[in-house]
């Protein structure tokens, strides 16, 4: 099969691969590159668990080709702790007891941080349209919303 | 949370430093970060990938099966048939000694529900193995299915299981468990009132966001690594180590860490295969089931029937309760027999009920094999009994809660399958229960105790 270079910053650093074309973004992330943060859960674009940040947008990466994403730059939960820090979303979910089984974690979090980007200081029903097209089939939701608002609130008290 | 320490606090010992506490999870940091390592977060170089050839029929006999064009598929590396696994035949509960054998890892002659897998294909990548499973050739003589528990049980339906040789699973009590307690006749003749109702369920999926399966990787002394999200380690090992005969120092089972599992990840289905493979290819290999199959093969909660009557008195005591459970195994036993069974010690419910009669069935349909699920066996069986106790309030024109209190069992009862109540605490949940919802019930309910009858 065709190989087709690719090229993209992750978390910051430079990738280069040569990946089969039809590559799905979420394989090339997990077997390609290493980085398994983005769960497969459906690989058909119901659940959310694969979840990405391309280019400050959140992406499900398994409905995205490898291909297209040449020159992006992506951002994967495993990028948000800076110098062994956790991000205040990671401090948040651990917190609020956001994360039960921890498959849809990595996910939520990537929806959250982009909502948070865009609307630091949400509501509970911005947070949760913005969490919805994520699965979460242990928690029920509340702790997850909870641990964006604080997360928000946390945000804007250093930012004062 | 807060914690009423003034139920049972002189037989409790205060110091508590744990309870009442909210403590980190230790894995959270792992999943919040990302680096949390799922089965399917391992590859290994060279590795396999499985997929499974299902039946497309409910109940058919297999005529033949042709697996030459799969074989010649590039990247295709082995393909599994009945033939290659050592023992075939299994049950999980088997190891608690509950038989017979009666389901096979890979179909042999016969195919039982609809989704059931009958040929194993491995393949470099995993298009390869999905593009070659298309490519197996099975010629199947389709078979007469039953897919309703009573029509399973009337004389002349389709036998489902040849392995048990009729539709319901043969308990040492016979066609089904039984309890008998007192006289249920004759606490319905002296009743005031008789209401009987039936209740059913449909099966239900647990949909776990992560997707069943495993990882496989031979070593280089002979022994196999394999990294599974089951929920039920020490089952899968030593079934494993049954199926592939195979003694359990070969095998190294590393896991702990499941992606959602609520019972669905108990039955020992993909880890055998996986193993196999690694073991006749020498390579690692990645069986995972997609979400199709998550939803469609891995086993639902029972679809369940309860059938209750109960006799009543104007005073609110319920004096005889007669159930029938069914629950629907679907093709195979995996862990339903003992579901079934759970269900016939638990239908009298947290009351205390001097006249019991109950027969509860394991029925084998043309289903999909259903299993565990979050209380499997009682579920279902408190669904029906409580709305059940809801209907009784309201036919003697009760209080729902105020009844619940008259029938509440207490510690020294005698329940129906002969165990003496012990530790009971209804009592003290249901008068909690009364605060909280602003439920109030008369000042006798909020003087009783599960310690002592009378008040
Ligand atoms: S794996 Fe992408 S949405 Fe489920
Ligand atoms: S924590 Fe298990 S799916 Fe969300």
């Amino acid at each position: 099969m065709a190989k087709v270079p690719v090229q993209f910053t992750l978390n910051g650093s430079e990738k280069a691969e040569f990946i089969d074309s039809g590559t799905t973004l979420l394989n090339a992330l997990r077997d390609k590159i290493g980085d398994t943060s983005p769960k497969g859960g459906c690989h058909q674009g119901t659940c959310g668990a694969c979840s990405v940040i391309i280019d400050g947008e959140l992406r499900l990466s398994c409905l995205t080709l490898a291909e297209t994403c040449d020159g992006a730059a992506i951002t994967t939960t495993l990028g948000l702790a800076e110098g062994g820090v956790m991000h205040p979303l990671q401090r948040a979910f651990l917190d609020t007891f956001a994360t039960q089984c921890g498959f849809c974690t990595p996910g939520m979090i990537m929806a959250a941080k982009v909502l948070l980007d865009h609307t630091p200081n949400p509501s509970r029903d911005e947070v949760i349209e913005a969490l919805s097209g994520n699965i979460c089939r242990c928690t029920g939701y509340e702790p997850i919303i909870q641990a964006v608002l604080r997360a928000a609130r946390a945000n804007s008290q250093n930012a004062a | 949370m807060e914690l009423r320490k003034n139920y049972f606090a002189d037989v409790r010992k205060d110091d508590l430093h744990e309870i009442g506490q909210p403590r980190p999870r230790s894995d959270s940091p792992g999943h919040v970060t990302g680096k949390t390592a799922y089965f399917a977060d391992r590859s290994f170089p060279g590795m396999l990938h499985l997929k499974m050839v299902r039946s497309p029929h409910h109940h058919a006999r297999i005529r033949s099966i042709d697996t030459s064009e799969a074989e010649k598929h590039p990247g295709v590396v082995r393909v599994l048939t009945a033939k290659d696994v050592p023992h075939n035949v299994y049950t999980i509960l088997i190891l608690i000694q509950i038989g017979p054998e009666d389901e096979t890892v890979l179909a042999d002659g016969k195919v039982r529900w609809k989704g059931e897998a009958v040929v194993a294909v491995l393949a470099e990548t995993e298009r390869a193995a999905q593009e070659a499973a298309a490519k197996v050739r099975i010629d199947y003589e389709v078979l007469p299915a039953v897919f309703d528990m009573e029509e399973a049980l009337k004389p002349g339906a389709p036998l489902v299981n040849e392995y048990h040789g009729q539709n319901y699973y043969l308990y040492d009590s016979g066609e089904c468990r039984k309890v008998r307690f007192g006289d249920v006749e004759a606490g319905f003749a002296g009743a005031d009132h008789i209401l009987e109702q039936s209740y059913q369920s449909s099966p239900i999926e647990h949909a776990p966001t992560e997707t069943t399966g495993c990882v496989v990787a031979p070593e280089g002394n002979d022994r196999f690594t394999c990294y599974t999200n089951t929920q039920a380690m020490f089952f899968t090992l030593d079934n494993t180590s049954i199926i592939l005969q195979m003694p359990g120092s070969k095998l190294h089972f590393v896991g702990g860490t499941v992606g959602g599992g609520f019972g669905g990840k108990v039955d020992v289905i993909v880890e055998p295969i996986a193993i196999l493979g690694a073991k006749l290819t020498g390579r690692p290999v990645c069986f995972i089931y997609s979400r199709e199959e998550e939803m469609q093969i891995s086993s639902p909660r029972a679809a369940e029937k309860v059938v209750i009557k109960d006799g009543v008195m104007t005073d609110g005591r319920i004096v005889a309760r007669k159930v029938t459970g069914y629950t629907d195994a679907g093709a195979y036993s995996r862990h339903s027999p003992y579901g079934a069974q759970k269900g016939a010690g638990h239908y009298p419910g947290p009351y205390t009920i001097p006249n019991v009669w109950i027969d509860t069935y394991c029925v084998y349909t043309n289903r999909t094999p259903s299993s565990a699920m979050r209380g499997f066996g009682v579920t279902i069986g408190d669904f029906a009994l409580e709305v059940q106790m809801d209907k009784l309030a309201r036919l003697i024109g009760m209080d729902p809660l105020e009844f619940r209190f008259i029938n509440a069992y207490r510690d020294g009862d005698m329940k129906a399958h002969r165990q003496p109540t012990e530790g009971a605490a209804l009592i003290e949940c249901m008068q909690e229960a009364s605060r909280v919802a602003n439920w109030p019930v008369a000042e006798k309910y909020m003087a009783m105790s599960s310690y002592a009858k009378g008040a």
